[in-house]
């Protein structure tokens, strides 16, 4: 079993409502995870803030704090770290889970009304 | 007697702030323990005088009061509970994560989040495990200011259905890791409260109908929540039977009909009643007074001194009237005034051709109630924590919602449901109300003082959130403390009595202001009744009491300095509000 481990920055909660401004990445970041649990991955997801412990057990992610606090969220794939201050679409952690997607799953390419693509980082086109 | 008759084990006093809670839980405390009963008194508000009423310093634990015997008292400073908590979460880790990340760590306990939960914390742990207060027969809280004693009652109930609702894995439980572990005490916290044989609540009200309105709109709000063992204190009536001395007549008369005019439910609780006691409620006779009103010595007969007094509000008001706009702040402890003071001015600067805007955050808003006429150029707005909710939470999901898919959504939406939200909806509303100040005067009355600094602090730890992220973020919360800060934008304005406990508290104020940055404009004495004008030998000596606190404000305390006499005619309507322009 795949194990993917995230390493948040200090935040109230993981939809970031409590923050001075809402950031859809993560509400639609906190969802991807469910998905990818339902995926066989086991998922664990740790707030500076609530869980200091995972990260002072975690040299790497020290590492990586000591080069900037803006490194995180720190993703760690079975111990290794994938990326860092970002948050990974869904295409993305496909990709580095090494997810098999059913056919109703796969990207679809769609074409807008207005004949333009859709936003690049989507990964659809 | 004049105190409740007190047979269970739980008492809560609440009332809008300056009824004299902590007077009567105190006079109500000392009166058991002098009946050989072992009785603990907790203060759970932020701008608690507990120490002051009982001429001792408390601290977290149980502190014996000198010279009475079996009486202890404790103070939760939900501040120091939060910075506690903090500590707690953070100290471990100091040396061991970075430093940058340690200061992450506390920037987020820092919010007004933790400070609420904190001290609900603090007060379960009294109220949900009887072990705590084995050695006392009684445990009395002299509870915060109403708004806030509301949340702190209605919050077993509110993270109840929020933990039990609670289905996503990371959801927004807010600063309080544990808090899942607490669930059991949140349980029988609840429990405690709403069980007639455990737990008494004492409403407490002067004999004003705004004071009643808000007894009963307590009243209310308690027996929706399954609380129903309630009395209603009816503190400090005066009462003449003829007298040719027009102040004494018009309060004796105001009281009598505010009484006469209390909603039914409210009339229907078993009451008592404590008389006027012209000399204040610090100290233990004092308090022993209250409990024995007919042992008071007769008021003597010497009249009013005559001393030299701060000048009236007109000449402020015309000052601001020239700088055409900005905003105007009154603040203070609640029940001293702040409503009508504010009103008052924002009449008179809308009367002096200003465009002026009424504000009120006060969750006991009755600034409506206080204006019976429109005038032109004055519009009154009031920020209600419930619509802002509303609003905040359908912005949301305007913005951040259409992206999502649906399990996104409903963990956005169950984060939505957290108590956090609140703070953050008023904290918006409140910094777009000051921003409207750009155009015209804003007249805002502020929450009773603990809340006020709650929301400063809020400013603080959003100011520094804002220069971090400069993300997509209103421009009039960038701008808010910046112009709290700006003597030419802001006024402040500090009301207080002429009395003991409300000029100790404001001085406070003005130190915590002083530490965010802000310089108050001037000060307002409120309801002088030296300057009243009355001969009545009861109220002549509550007048001399006046002195000593209208000398400390004028002298030491204001840099400029207002007083307002206490008014025969209420101070309601445009007319009404006129009086306390002179």
């Amino acid at each position: 079993m795949k194990k993917l481990e995230v390493f948040d920055p200090a935040m109230c909660c993981s939809t970031g409502v409590c923050g001075v401004d809402v950031d859809p990445v993560l509400a639609q970041f906190a969802a991807d995870l469910k998905w990818v649990e339902a995926h066989g991955v086991s998922v664990s997801r740790y707030n500076l803030g609530q869980e200091p412990q995972a990260f002072a057990a975690n040299p790497s992610v020290v590492k990586e704090m000591e080069a900037g606090i803006d490194r995180l969220p720190v993703v760690v794939v079975d111990g290794h770290i994938v990326s860092t201050g970002m948050y990974p679409t869904r295409e993305q952690l496909v990709q580095k889970l090494g997810i098999a997607l059913t056919t109703e799953e796969k990207p679809r390419v769609r074409i807008s009304a207005a004949g333009g693509c859709c936003d690049p980082k989507s990964g659809c086109c | 007697m004049a105190l409740p008759q007190i047979e269970t084990r739980y008492l809560f006093f609440t009332g809008k702030g300056g009824v004299g809670k902590t007077s009567l839980s105190c006079a109500t405390g000392l009166a058991l323990a002098e009946a050989g009963k072992r009785v603990l008194i907790v203060s759970t508000d932020p701008a608690s005088n507990l120490d002051e009423v009982l001429g001792v310093p408390l601290g977290r634990a149980p502190t014996a009061v000198p010279d009475a015997p079996g009486l202890c008292a404790l103070n939760i400073d939900p501040e120091a509970a939060a910075h506690a908590y903090r500590e707690r979460m953070v100290a471990p880790y100091r040396g061991i994560l970075p430093a940058a990340a340690i200061q992450s760590m506390e920037e987020q306990f820092s919010g007004a989040c933790t400070v609420e939960i904190a001290a609900f914390d603090e007060f379960s742990k009294l109220l949900g495990d009887p072990t705590a207060t084995a050695d006392f027969d009684h445990v009395i809280f002299d509870t915060a200011p109403t708004g806030h004693t509301l949340r702190l009652l209605t919050l077993p109930s509110a993270w109840g259905e929020f933990i039990s609702s609670s289905t996503g894995g990371a959801s927004c439980l807010g600063p309080l890791a544990g808090l899942e572990k607490q669930k059991s005490l949140y349980a029988a916290t609840v429990a405690r409260l709403s069980s007639p044989a455990e737990t008494t609540v004492i409403l407490v009200s002067r004999p004003e109908a705004a004071s009643l309105r808000e007894a009963e709109r307590t009243r209310g709000e308690l027996a929706e929540l399954g609380i129903h063992n309630q009395i209603l204190a009816v503190n400090g009536l005066f009462a003449v039977a003829q007298s040719e001395d027009a102040i004494a007549t018009a309060m004796s008369r105001r009281a009598a009909e505010a009484l006469a005019q209390m909603p039914v439910a409210l009339a229907g609780l078993s009451r008592c009643t404590i008389p006027f006691l012209p000399k204040g409620t610090v100290g233990l006779d004092a308090l022993r007074l209250m409990a024995h009103p007919e042992t008071a010595a007769p008021p003597p007969s010497e009249g009013m001194p005559s001393i030299p007094l701060p000048p009236g509000l007109a000449g402020l008001v015309d000052e601001m009237a020239c700088t055409g706009h900005g905003v105007v702040m009154t603040m203070g402890k609640g029940g001293v005034g702040k409503t009508v003071v504010a009103a008052a001015i924002a009449v008179a600067l809308a009367e002096r051709g200003g465009k002026v805007v009424l504000s009120t955050t006060d969750p006991a808003a009755h600034v409506a109630a206080t204006l019976d006429g429109a005038i032109p150029g004055l519009s009154v707005t009031r920020i209600d924590p419930r619509r802002e909710v509303a609003d905040y939470t359908a912005e949301v999901l305007a913005k951040a919602g259409k992206s999502l898919d649906s399990g996104a959504l409903a963990m956005l939406e169950e984060d939505l449901r957290s108590p956090c939200t609140e703070e953050i909806a008023v904290f918006r509303a409140f910094a777009r109300t000051v921003d409207e100040g750009k155009d015209g005067f804003v007249v805002l009355d502020t929450v009773p003082t603990g809340h006020t600094i709650l929301l400063l602090d809020a400013a603080e730890a959003y100011h520094r959130e804002v220069m971090r992220t400069q993300g997509d973020m209103p421009e009039s919360v960038r701008q808010l403390l910046p112009r709290l800060r700006d003597p030419a934008y802001t006024h402040v304005l500090i009301v207080t009595l002429p009395e003991a406990t409300p000029v100790h508290e404001a001085e406070r104020l003005q130190g915590d202001l002083a530490r965010a940055g802000i310089k108050p404009y001037a000060w307002v004495i409120n309801q002088a009744l030296l300057a009243s004008g009355t001969t009545d030998p009861l109220l002549s000596q509550r007048g001399r009491y006046e002195v000593p606190f209208i000398r400390r404000v004028d002298d030491e305390l204001a840099g400029r300095c207002a007083l307002i006499p206490w008014l025969a005619e209420a101070p309601v309507g445009k007319a009404g509000l006129a009086q306390l322009i002179r």
